[in-house]
């Protein structure tokens, strides 16, 4: 499978059209679609035109970036001007965005040709992509198993082969899960760094958008295409670094490069086997580089899942009260007053695990229990941030598992919300405290199924994290070492 | 804290949604253990800790008081389930 940064260079020498990139695309969606469903929306014609111009632009000199012409795919929860935009909700299933999300924006100011809109979680809640309203993905490594969540579609069409890279958001661990469980590279930003605007709100203080690709290199080069301030997005930073592409330039060894391994992230039981020994392989290989592994405590990690429950689902119920089918949206017709009007388009338009969260989050905000639930977790929440700054204090980066186990079978997780929730333990602490973070293959299951290596590192060190995980990946090896049998 | 079927329907009025009376149990049970979990915080002493609302420091973001192009009527209206003239209808508010 050849990674965006080689397709860039195919279009750049001659060798190959972005007509000819998208037609393979589309060979491929239409071959793999049936088993994968990664795309809830493909935009073949719109995509073919816009192919066509990159050609054109390219022939009299002027590319619009190096990126012009690459194919891409975006989760469809960031807007896409003109182009259907749901959520995978029944809620939004008509629903046509009049604008583009920033990302969207920087995406064709760059050239790049965006091939559909990918399949997720319904409003980005859910850790399998089983929470769509049109139908769950498959993991591609084995179509039987889930490809992860809630950023599953654009995992499924990245490891598949229907496009080279796409885009996911990550809340509590939306890339970096579905990239540890379908073999590829997701990357959750710092807060701040991409803009959310466009970006279909769920917890407003833990979204991020963030490039899912086949290797490092490929997410630095997303990274820089995406990241920069925005006036359009209050929350996002106004002077963050950048040149992230530039930074791996010789990267080889971690000489100098400080690891902290936390204990709770490496427990007795509650990670499978097969995990443990292959992130144990990657921390000797990372010490064989010439880093420094330090043993730390982060010992509110068991807290985590808790707190990100009260915090995420308070906003998110808070954020989705707009779908209430006045200005857009499903509407349920022939209502007697506005009211019914709200609770009946939204009980039906609404999923399951959608409406479960915002009970959850309606509860926690509630008089009587504001302070021992939402408070309360904002508190925890400072502890937890807490446990990240004594790391970075003593060391540059943090290592561990991204998932306490390889892709589980669909339907396996269902009959208890809590045992989906469970899954997200490594993740989710990041969101929290805001800094940034990745997931990269670091071997195979005995089963033959992708296992995903995370590592952190402080606000606005995507240069570090990046060079870092670089160096690793070559060392590791895993990286197109082998691919799905599809 | 046991949640209660009377609780359940409050959450439901607040967070405008119907619910009948299977979903009432189901959600009666699912948030009873999902906050039975969350009850582990209350092991954790926070006298004293400031809450954290946001990941990173921000003070009052302002722009300047510029006009720019807003969306056309048209295109805000474009998804509405109703319209009348330049509005979104909608049923009986009073």
């Amino acid at each position: 499978m050849k990674t965006a940064h080689q397709l860039a260079d195919a279009l750049a020498s001659g060798e190959t059209t972005s007509r000819a990139l998208v037609e393979s695309s589309f060979e491929a969606i239409r071959r793999l679609e049936g088993t994968l469903h990664s795309f809830i929306t493909t935009t073949e014609a719109e995509a073919l035109a816009a192919a066509d111009a990159s050609d054109a632009r390219r022939k009299s000199g002027g590319a619009l970036s190096p990126l012009d012409g690459v194919p891409i795919a975006i989760k469809d929860n960031i807007c896409t001007k003109g182009v259907k935009t749901t959520c995978a909700s029944k809620m939004l299933a008509e629903f046509v965005p009049p604008y583009d999300a920033t990302v969207t924006t920087r995406l064709r100011e760059r050239g790049l040709v965006c091939v559909g809109k990918t399949n997720l979680d319904e409003f980005a809640m859910g850790s399998s992509t089983e929470h769509s309203a049109f139908g769950r993905s498959s993991n591609p490594w084995n179509p039987a198993c889930v490809p992860g969540g809630s950023s599953g579609g654009s995992a499924a069409a990245v490891a598949g082969g229907e496009v080279p890279w796409a885009l996911g958001s990550d809340t509590g661990g939306s890339i970096r899960q579905p990239a540890s469980l379908c073999g590829i590279v997701g990357v959750k930003p710092t807060y701040g760094l991409v803009s959310r605007y466009g970006l279909v709100a769920f917890a407003s203080s833990l979204d991020q958008i963030g490039p899912m690709t086949l290797d490092v290199e490929d997410a630095a080069l997303l990274l820089d295409a995406i990241a920069g301030p925005d006036h359009m997005d209050s929350t996002s930073a106004p002077k963050p670094p950048s040149g992230f592409h530039a930074a791996l330039a010789g990267a080889k060894d971690l000489k100098g490069v400080r690891i902290a391994r936390p204990r709770e992230f490496f427990p007795e039981t509650g990670v499978s086997k097969d995990v443990r020994a292959s992130v144990d392989v990657a921390v000797e290989k990372a010490r064989e580089l010439g880093a420094e592994i330090i043993d730390v405590n982060m010992p509110h990690t068991e807290y985590a899942i808790s707190t990100y429950y009260l915090v995420a689902t308070a906003e998110a119920s808070s954020n989705l009260a707009r779908y209430d089918g006045a200005q857009y949206g499903f509407r349920v017709k022939g209502t007697k007053n506005v009211v019914d009007m709200f609770s009946q388009s939204r009980s039906q338009g609404l999923g399951r695990e959608v409406k479960r969260r915002i009970m959850m989050g309606t509860h926690a905000l509630s008089a009587g229990y504001f302070d021992a639930y939402y408070l309360k977790a904002l508190k925890v929440r400072t502890l937890i941030k807490r446990d990240y700054d004594e790391a970075f204090a003593k060391a540059d980066l943090i290592i561990g598992p991204t998932a306490p186990d390889v892709a589980f079978e669909a339907g396996a997780k269902s009959a208890d919300p809590m045992a989906m929730y469970l899954c997200d333990i490594f993740t989710i602490s990041l969101n929290l405290a805001g800094y940034c973070g990745l997931s990269m293959p670091c071997g195979f299951s005995q089963s033959g199924m992708p296992i995903g290596l995370q590592l952190f590192a402080g606000a606005f060190q995507e240069q570090k994290l990046l060079r870092s995980a670089k160096a690793l990946e070559s060392a590791l090896g895993v990286v197109g070492s082998r691919y799905p049998k599809l | 804290m046991a949640i209660t079927h009377d609780d359940v329907r409050h959450v439901a009025v607040l967070s405008r949604l119907e619910v009948t009376d299977e979903e009432v149990a189901r959600y009666t049970d699912e948030l009873t253990s999902i906050f039975g979990h969350i009850e582990q915080l209350n092991k954790l002493d926070t006298e004293g800790v400031a809450p954290t609302s946001r990941p990173l420091p921000m003070q009052n973001v302002f722009r300047a008081d510029e006009v720019r192009t807003p969306l056309t009527p048209e295109a805000a209206l474009a998804n509405a389930p109703e319209q009348l003239a330049d509005c979104f209808k909608v049923p009986q508010i009073l």
